[in-house]
């Protein structure tokens, strides 16, 4: 909400910066998030700058109130007139071409001089004729003939609003000479206001914010009208249908107006709160919504009175039926739902309360008598009109953040007499208010026990309760409870244990966040229990890096087409059962993911051409969806990537060959090796992704816990992948965290040799290596402790079909030296148990 | 025979003289005092000699036999000094040349600064409690204190899911950590209804906003929550937990303000600054020359809340405050987009 200062000194007196204001509103919750500086000096432009500013300063010497005293045509340019000005010290000419002035034109010296703002040479204003606001210094110049070297400003040039259609016309209490901004310099404080101080999108509301925290007291402003009018009785009557959607609606008249300007510095702080003026009638109603914030509603009483044969007309609110029709001011005709409430009369609808008016009422330029409409609405209600009609305004903004009950009558009260003021006519006596469901303030106790416990400070009772009534709240003391009554303009003080927390802000805030004291916890301590799943989860991050790998996170929304870039072109594939959005932002992020494979693997095709070598993995969850079960499973997969060469090229010897099959299998076993799980049991596999003969499933004993391999060739041709092998591995994370043992035990270094031998073997080449191993394992018994494949051989000498495979073989006892012999038995019993089982030869 | 002795004396240390490597002092070592070298000899011939000749040839022979070997000694230390020192020289490489490569990885910078976060809090024993990224409406909003229509709700645009659910009570992607909030404290209080045990967590997470991607803003982001309940939790706590937990994530000397602020959730509501780190509070482009920089919203847990979470709120407190880890690893690595982080460019995650 834009805030001039100078409208705020209305209600309370203002003695520091404007920016040190800032910062304390900022403090106290009211976020300043602008200053735009409309004539006040600026702050000298240092570096820092706590607060965002912008603007123009207006020099007082060069820019002062003129008075125009006889408007001469240009004798060359018809669109131009020459200005007789007095600037308080001399007559001057100025040449300006502002329409504004043309009916002046030629009528000779006149009759009350026109009071203007005037730029003298040398000033800084803004350029009125460029987009934006561009600063310009007035230069003399020779405009057809004439020397031309000051102006009389538009708004736009003095930057108050970007209205250039002609020179500003000061109000009559303008004199020559007066530095423009002594007459009437501004700053406007931008504040976000957010929905638990709606009672402060107003001037009153952060006058009154601002006399809370500096200490200088509110001036409140008056709700007294001159009336003269007679009583208005059986003028109108009101019928309110639904109390709980309409809990008051107030309406008062005057009659025998002139609708014409309001004066300009109602219009001026109209602009630069951010609302176009139109005319005395509309603006007293924007005026008075912009200052105390309750929105009004101007009728023609005139044609309402018309509309129903001459009688008195009756307003009535209601609900509207479910897809009602009304064509609204903007001329569109609107379908309306069973949550909107209707303004109407015994004719018809009339406006949608809180929103915005029908045509046939409006006022116009003929209008002579105003019925002026204030009502409280049910905030639910105004807020589901607005997103339903996909419509904003000033008065919806308010109305759906709730307006106080109380601040009908006073709304209707104010501006009747501003009308009075700027418009003439004679308000009539009394009002017509129909009040079927008062306010509820709710008197809130707390004690100094609860803002200790809740603060952590203590203040004593006539402390707690200084600062409460310094916004409003009645308070009562006694002893330590403070009870405190809710001030009837504000709607978010609950009842209770939450009024308490309500209090508790505001006494928080005004004291100052600032000044309470940064404590250590006290509080017991809670038990302290690990999260094994987390902690699991990121030790095998720790451990997946080690492995030499690099986490890449991406994106958790995808779309299917996205997804099935995992498998060749035309693979048939079963329809996932995705988790949809139901607004997605991007046509490719509609649905949850259930591959993090199609993640990594764009993350890839990203960095194929900038990186030869890629080893990438990533854990983040999928999105399945349980029938009879209302929120999905989120099982973690881990999925890795490798393509490119196994060491990059150096100046010394590297092992550059593309990574294979054999990597990643490396990679998972000792990935599960770090977790103490055993070596997975790794069987060949089918699957569409990868390369028929390079693909596997991994399995944990019976568990499986994922498949891997070489991506198939087809797969490889759709993406646009690098030239070398791409390995990806999808594992069931979960499964694998699950499997991890609670703890494990190791044994004691050995006191005693080990025997290392060599053994060879030929075998058929259909044989899995993982059989030989395995048996080796198996026939040795404890004594052996590791076996390692160290060389494969294919040789035709060995025979068709046939491959050799030689073992390292490492023989280990704790409780004593082996023996040659010991070893020889035992070597002898595992190449037996080779040709028995597997027909393997030894290879001498 | 004396005479002779001096002769074999002289002849072999002129001999050692001219020995220059390790090969010819071996020769040399057989030529004077091996088996048949003449010193060796002398001995052999001792008994032939005259009884009275004999122990004056053989003290000198003895003395001559000596001074060969300490001679030798010498010579060979000697050889082997200037060995090594041949070596040192020619053995020279040069330092600049790249080390030989290691094949490395790398946590995702969001990973890491979730940890710092965590670590830091989990020291002053905030536990990890995590929950699901696809939400129902009661939890990410009606519990925690966002009524159907309520207007804090625009702060918080959300994707929500297509699909049968209840009217009131759809599906959505959480916009925040603080579901969390209410599992938590429900499955705490669970243990003991009447006596509910104190909370200390730390919630991390994705969560999801429906905003147009851009330079400052991502459909998805980290966050991490904090919770922590009990009896005697205060707002001058919270303070103070997070000022500690500022100076310890962005340097000792950073200072921190707070300010008020609305979340539905907690009342009173702070937002965290810290004076800027890149600029000392003077102004900068980072902190927009305002000298602070927003790193966390925070406040007491909402009566509500708390009732909703099974915790009295006339008898316990608590405070929450949650911020996003992006934005903090944006803040301490000078990063000016956040779309950088869903990207995966290597360039980028190969820095961290
Ligand atoms: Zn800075």
């Amino acid at each position: 909400m834009k805030v001039p200062l100078s409208w705020l000194k209305d209600f309370v007196d203002i003695t520091i910066p404007v920016e040190e204001l800032a910062h304390r509103l900022t403090m106290a919750g009211l976020e300043v998030e602008e200053i735009t500086y409309v004539g006040l000096p600026m702050p000298k432009s240092d570096q820092r700058q706590e607060t965002k500013i912008s603007g123009i300063e207006w020099e007082p010497e060069k820019i002062v109130v003129g008075a125009v005293l006889e408007v001469m045509p240009h004798p060359n340019a018809d669109r131009l007139v020459l200005c007789r000005l007095d600037d308080g010290k001399e007559e001057q000419i100025v040449l300006t071409g502002a329409p504004n002035l043309y009916p002046y034109k030629g009528i000779g010296p006149l009759p009350k001089p026109i009071m203007v703002a005037y730029a003298k040479e040398g000033a800084q204003i803004y350029d009125g004729h460029q987009p934006g606001q561009v600063l310009v210094t007035l230069k003399r110049a020779k405009i057809r003939g004439i020397d031309s070297y000051s102006m009389a400003c538009s708004e736009k040039e003095l930057g108050i609003s970007d209205e250039h259609s002609g020179i500003i016309f000061l109000d009559d209490d303008a004199k020559a000479g007066t530095p423009l901004v002594e007459y009437m310099g501004d700053a406007v404080l931008d504040i976000a206001i957010t929905p638990n101080i709606a009672r402060d999108a107003n001037i009153l509301g952060v006058a009154r914010e601002v006399s809370a925290l500096t200490g200088a007291s509110l001036r409140q402003p008056s709700f007294d009208m001159v009336t003269e009018g007679i009583p208005i009785e059986g003028s109108v009557s009101i019928e309110i249908r639904e109390p709980v959607l309409n809990p008051r609606f107030v309406l008062g008249l005057i009659e025998g107006i002139e609708i014409k300007p309001s004066p300009y510095k109602i219009q001026r702080r109209l602009r630069l709160a951010g609302m176009r003026p139109i005319n005395n009638i509309v603006d007293a109603t924007n005026y008075v919504m912009l200052e105390i914030g309750q929105p009004l509603h101007a009728f023609d009483y005139d044609s309402l009175v018309k509309r129903v044969g001459g009688r008195s007309p009756t307003i009535i609110t209601r609900r509207a039926k479910q897809n009602e029709k009304l064509t609204t001011l903007d001329n569109v005709e609107r379908t309306l739902d069973d949550f909107s409430v209707m303004v109407c009369d015994t004719k018809g609808v009339v406006s949608i309360a809180g929103v915005m008016g029908g045509a046939e009422t409006e006022i116009n330029e003929a209008t002579k008598s105003i019925l002026l409409e204030g009502a409280a609405w049910n905030y639910i209600n105004i807020r589901r009109t607005l997103t339903a009609q996909k419509f904003s305004s000033e008065a919806g903004y308010r109305f759906s953040r709730g307006v106080h009950p109380a601040m009908a009558e006073r709304g209707v009260r104010r501006c009747l007499e501003f009308m009075r003021q700027w418009a003439g006519g004679k308000i009539r006596k009394g009002l017509v208010d129909n009040y079927p469901l008062p306010a509820h303030d709710p008197v809130v106790e707390i004690t100094t026990h609860d803002v200790e416990r809740w603060l952590g400070i203590r203040l004593s009772s006539p402390e707690i309760a200084e600062i409460l009534s310094r916004l409003e709240f009645s308070v009562e003391i006694n002893g330590d409870t403070i009870k405190a009554a809710t001030p009837d303009h504000r709607m978010d003080i609950g009842e209770g244990v939450v009024g308490m927390a309500d209090l508790m802000e505001e006494i928080a805030r005004i004291y100052g966040y600032e000044r309470i004291p940064e404590t250590r916890m006290s509080d017991t301590l809670p038990p302290q229990r690990n999260n094994p799943y987390h902690d699991l989860e990121e030790s095998a991050r720790d451990d997946l890096v080690k492995l030499g790998l690099q986490e890449v996170v991406t994106y958790r929304m995808t779309s299917p087409e996205r997804e099935v870039r995992c498998f060749p072109a035309g693979t048939p594939l079963e329809p996932r059962i995705y988790l949809k959005l139901a607004n997605p932002i991007i046509s490719e992020r509609v649905v949850m993911r259930q591959s993090v494979l199609s993640g990594v693997l764009e993350a890839v095709e990203r960095n194929a051409r900038l990186q030869p070598r890629l080893a990438l993995f990533e854990i983040g969850p999928v999105f399945l969806p349980v029938e009879g079960q209302l929120l999905p499973d989120e099982p973690r997969q881990l999925v890795i990537v490798l393509s490119g060469p196994r060491a990059l090229p150096g100046w010394q010897p590297a092992d550059t060959a593309p990574m294979d099959f054999f990597d990643m299998k490396g990679i998972i076993g000792e990935f599960l090796m770090g977790l103490h799980l055993p070596a997975p049991r790794c069987e060949t596999a089918e699957h569409p992704t990868y390369h028929p003969g390079k693909c596997a499933r991994l399995w944990l004993d019976d568990q499986e816990i994922g498949v891997f391999g070489e991506l198939h060739p087809l797969l490889k041709e759709r993406l646009e992948l690098p030239e070398t092998p791409v390995i990806a591995a999808e594992l069931n994370l979960e499964a694998i965290l699950a499997a991890i043992p609670q703890g494990y035990v190791v044994e004691g270094t050995p006191a005693f040799p080990p025997v290392l031998e060599d053994l060879a073997v030929v075998v058929d080449e259909s044989l899995p290596a993982e059989r030989v191993e395995m048996l080796i394992r198996e026939s040795g018994g404890k004594i052996v402790i590791d076996v390692r494949l160290f060389d494969v051989y294919r040789d035709d000498k060995l025979g068709t079909n046939k491959k050799s495979l030689a073992y390292s073989i490492t023989y280990q006892a704790q409780d004593r030296t082996l023996t040659d012999d010991e070893v020889a038995k035992i070597r002898k019993r595992i190449i037996h148990k080779l040709e028995e089982d597997l027909g393997a030869k030894l290879r001498s | 025979m004396l005479s002779q002795l001096e002769q074999i004396e002289k002849k072999a240390l002129a001999d050692l003289e001219s020995v220059k490597n390790e090969g010819s002092l071996a020769e040399w070592h057989v030529a004077h005092l091996g088996r048949n070298a003449p010193i060796m000899q002398v001995f052999d011939k001792l008994g032939q000699l005259a009884k009275d000749e004999r122990p004056v040839i053989g003290r000198r022979a003895n003395e001559i036999k000596r001074t060969l070997e300490a001679a030798e000694a010498e010579r060979s230390g000697q050889l082997r000094q200037a060995a090594l020192s041949q070596a040192l020289q020619s053995e020279r490489l040069d330092v600049t040349m790249p080390g030989r490569q290691v094949p490395h990885g790398r946590l995702h910078p969001s990973t890491r600064t979730l940890r710092r976060i965590i670590h830091i809090f989990a020291e002053m024993g905030f536990q990890v409690y995590r929950s699901h990224d696809v939400e129902t409406d009661e939890y990410n909003f009606q519990l925690l204190n966002f009524p159907p229509f309520h207007p804090a709700r625009e702060m918080q645009d959300s994707f929500y899911m297509a699909g049968d659910y209840p009217k009131n009570n759809p599906l959505l992607l959480r916009t925040h950590t603080s579901p969390g909030q209410i599992r938590s404290m429900r499955e705490y209080a669970s243990m003991d209804p009447k006596n509910p045990p104190p909370i200390r967590i730390v919630l991390p997470g994705m969560c999801y906003r429906y905003e147009q991607i851009s330079a400052r803003s991502e459909i998805q982001f980290n966050q991490v929550e904090g919770l922590a309940v009990g009896e005697h939790i205060t707002f001058s706590d919270l303070k103070g937990t997070l000022t500690d937990f500022a100076r310890r994530m962005f340097g000792a000397q950073v200072r921190s303000r707070f300010r008020a602020a609305h979340f539905p959730f907690t009342e009173p509501s702070a937002e965290m600054d810290i004076e800027c780190f890149v600029c000392g509070g003077m102004g900068c482009p980072v902190c927009k020359r305002t000298g602070w920089l927003e790193i966390l919203g925070c406040g007491m847990v909402h009566p509500v809340v708390l009732q909703n979470g099974g915790y009295d709120p006339r008898r316990f407190s608590g405070y929450a405050f949650g911020m996003g880890s992006e934005r903090v690893a944006m803040l301490i690595h000078r990063i000016d987009d956040i779309r950088n982080f869903w990207m995966n460019d290597l360039r980028f995650l190969e820095q961290f």
